[in-house]
């Protein structure tokens, strides 16, 4: 370490003239908007009450509840069935809702895809109704749906079904669209008309593609399953807030235990199905 | 033009038939299965989730009418025939949409600052320590685990009503969500300038800063805006819990059966969320312009 060469900076910096200037336009542009973000996080911050006396205290409660939901604990046996037949109904919710949901997307993407509807109009229209539904959140649909079928889970059902209907119709018309055309172009070649194409040129080929998402969604649907519960559309999500509410805290870490196990036993089983369907290295989600 | 179609012998050809008829129908058996497994699962799910038919085709008027009550004034008027009424708490509502847009966006920015302290010492090529990894993996999937909502209605009892504990579960939920996705741009990164990095002698948070983070940022933005996109539409059913933004408003129309309101705060909301859509969706494909130029 004692001899080291002398830095000749002045050559260096006529050799790399660009990394001692002045920061070059796009930089300052680059820094100039990193600036904004944070000064709008600031700002938001402040709006948001972050730098108030508040939420210190709140932080000093959070404490405190995270250590009355240690050890998790259903209190009795009556409780541990109850929950564990609430988890059983929200799987089912999802379960149902994914299904239905994919069924009834399908015919939707087809008339979303630019290579099977080549009319404009009705595949704008049917475009702008996906993005509609999918702009407006479950919780949202299930107070809608309650309104409609009353509350319990059957609610549940049909409001993961109509958020999916947008989410499934978006993904399956882009599957679709990717899907290659040749196999329809032999089909017409042959005689067959279009739906005959659609049927045996297009389905084929998308639907490994379509049921892997749908197993993909699957998981996530029973997490979002969990939570309709706590506007009133069936599942444990009622018992959950319940037990928040009434700070029945090692209940609640109890409930949240159970899910979180649920939710990594359907990940595996929908993960080992997807790589059944389309092999290891398939489409990626 | 005929081209000559080749007749096999019907000696040649039986076998070839049936061992297509074969192959087809074990190919059906499988699917029937499957169907048949589907179908037992249907069965015993519609039970537990008490689906009934029934119910649905005797109600179904009720959502039609429902949807015919969201557009009609209470005076009985078309909402489209007098917008002024329609949209009587337009202020209002606006604060509530800005203070929902403002959840959401400090809730995505902090959110992706604590994911980008934690991913490279979540991903595999660069982590300091393994055990550290696999601590900081299990904690970045706890947070995305535990839907949002139950944060909020935790944070709720902590901090009290209001959007904090709104931006503080959006948050909790976008560390854990993005953790995982910027650890796994980490462990696809060229280890060359990190090593490069290294060589001179500089610690492991110089090799990151000048090795790691120039070939990550622009993936990162854009995730985080695409997570931003998704927290807008989470933020607007917080209130539903109490925790702040349009939801309060919403649940109360929704309950109450003030029924024009709700379709106008529902008009508002779609318009705000293809709005974001549209631009985050038009920079992040700027950003992987950006990426595919280098």
């Amino acid at each position: 370490m004692a001899n080291r060469t002398p830095i000749d900076l002045i050559a260096i910096r006529d050799r790399h003239p660009h990394h001692f200037g002045p920061p070059s336009r796009e930089r300052q542009f680059l820094m100039g908007l990193g600036v904004l973000a944070v000064a709008l996080l600031l700002f938001g911050m402040a709006q948001l009450g972050f730098f108030q006396g508040s939420f210190l205290t709140g932080v000093g409660k959070l404490g405190e509840i995270a250590g009355l939901m240690l050890p998790p604990n259903p209190g009795d046996w009556a409780h541990v069935r109850l929950y564990l037949m609430s988890l059983i109904e929200t799987v089912a919710i999802a379960f149902l809702g994914t299904l239905v949901a994919s069924i009834i997307a399908v015919p939707i993407a087809l008339l979303a895809a630019k290579n099977v509807t080549t009319q404009r109009v009705l595949r704008f229209f049917s475009r702008r109704s996906l993005d509609t539904i999918r702009s407006v959140d479950t919780l949202i649909w299930a107070l809608i749906w309650i309104n409609v079928v009353g509350l319990g889970p059957f609610a549940g059902v049909l409001a993961i079904m109509t958020s999916d209907i947008g989410n499934f119709g978006k993904l399956f018309s882009e599957a679709i669209e990717a899907a290659d055309k040749k196999p329809v172009e032999g089909i017409v070649s042959t005689g067959g008309g279009r739906i005959l194409g659609i049927r045996f040129g297009i389905l084929p080929e998308v639907f490994p593609v379509l049921a892997s998402q749908v197993l993909y969604f699957f998981e996530s649907n029973t997490r979002s399953a969990t939570i309709i519960g706590i506007v009133g559309a069936g599942g444990i999500g009622l018992h959950l807030a319940e037990a928040i509410r009434t700070l029945e805290l090692q209940q609640a870490s109890f409930i949240i235990l159970i899910i979180l196990v649920t939710v990594a036993a359907i990940d595996l089983i929908s993960n080992q199905l997807r790589f059944a369907l389309i092999g290891r290295r398939g489409p990626a989600n | 033009m005929s081209s000559p179609v080749v007749q096999l012998p019907d000696a040649q050809l039986r076998p070839l038939l049936a061992a297509y008829d074969a192959s087809v129908r074990s190919r059906r058996m499988h699917s029937l299965v499957v169907v048949a497994c589907v179908v037992a699962a249907v069965a015993l799910s519609s039970v537990s989730a008490e689906v009934s038919l029934g119910k649905l085709a005797a109600n179904i008027g009720n959502f039609t009418s429902y949807f015919g009550r969201l557009l009609h004034l209470d005076s009985g008027a078309l909402v489209f025939s007098d917008p002024v009424e329609w949209f009587w708490g337009l202020g209002r509502w606006l604060r509530l949409l800005g203070e929902t847009l403002m959840m959401a966006y400090v809730g995505t920015a902090l959110g992706a600052i604590g994911a980008f302290f934690l991913c490279f010492l979540a991903a595999a090529n660069v982590a300091p320590r393994p055990w550290l990894r696999v601590a900081v993996r299990r904690f970045c999937e706890l947070c995305r685990t535990v839907p949002e909502l139950v944060f909020a209605l935790m944070f709720v009892i902590a901090f009290g009503l209001g959007p904090m504990a709104g931006v503080l579960a959006v948050a909790i939920h976008t560390l854990g969500a993005l953790g995982k996705l910027f650890s796994e741009v980490v462990e696809n990164i060229d280890m060359k300038p990190v090593e490069g990095v290294h060589a001179t002698g500089a610690p492991w948070h110089v090799a990151m800063r000048f090795g790691a983070v120039p070939q990550t940022m622009s993936n990162f933005v854009s995730y985080a805006l695409l997570r931003f996109e998704i927290n807008v539409r989470g933020a607007t059913v917080m209130g539903f819990v109490g925790a702040g933004g349009i939801g309060v408003d919403l649940v109360e129309a929704i309950r109450k059966f003030y029924y024009s309101d709700v379709s106008a705060i529902l008009v508002l909301i779609v318009i705000t969320v293809s709005v974001i859509d549209t631009v985050t969706s038009h920079v992040r494909h700027r950003l992987i312009g950006l990426e595919e130029r280098r």
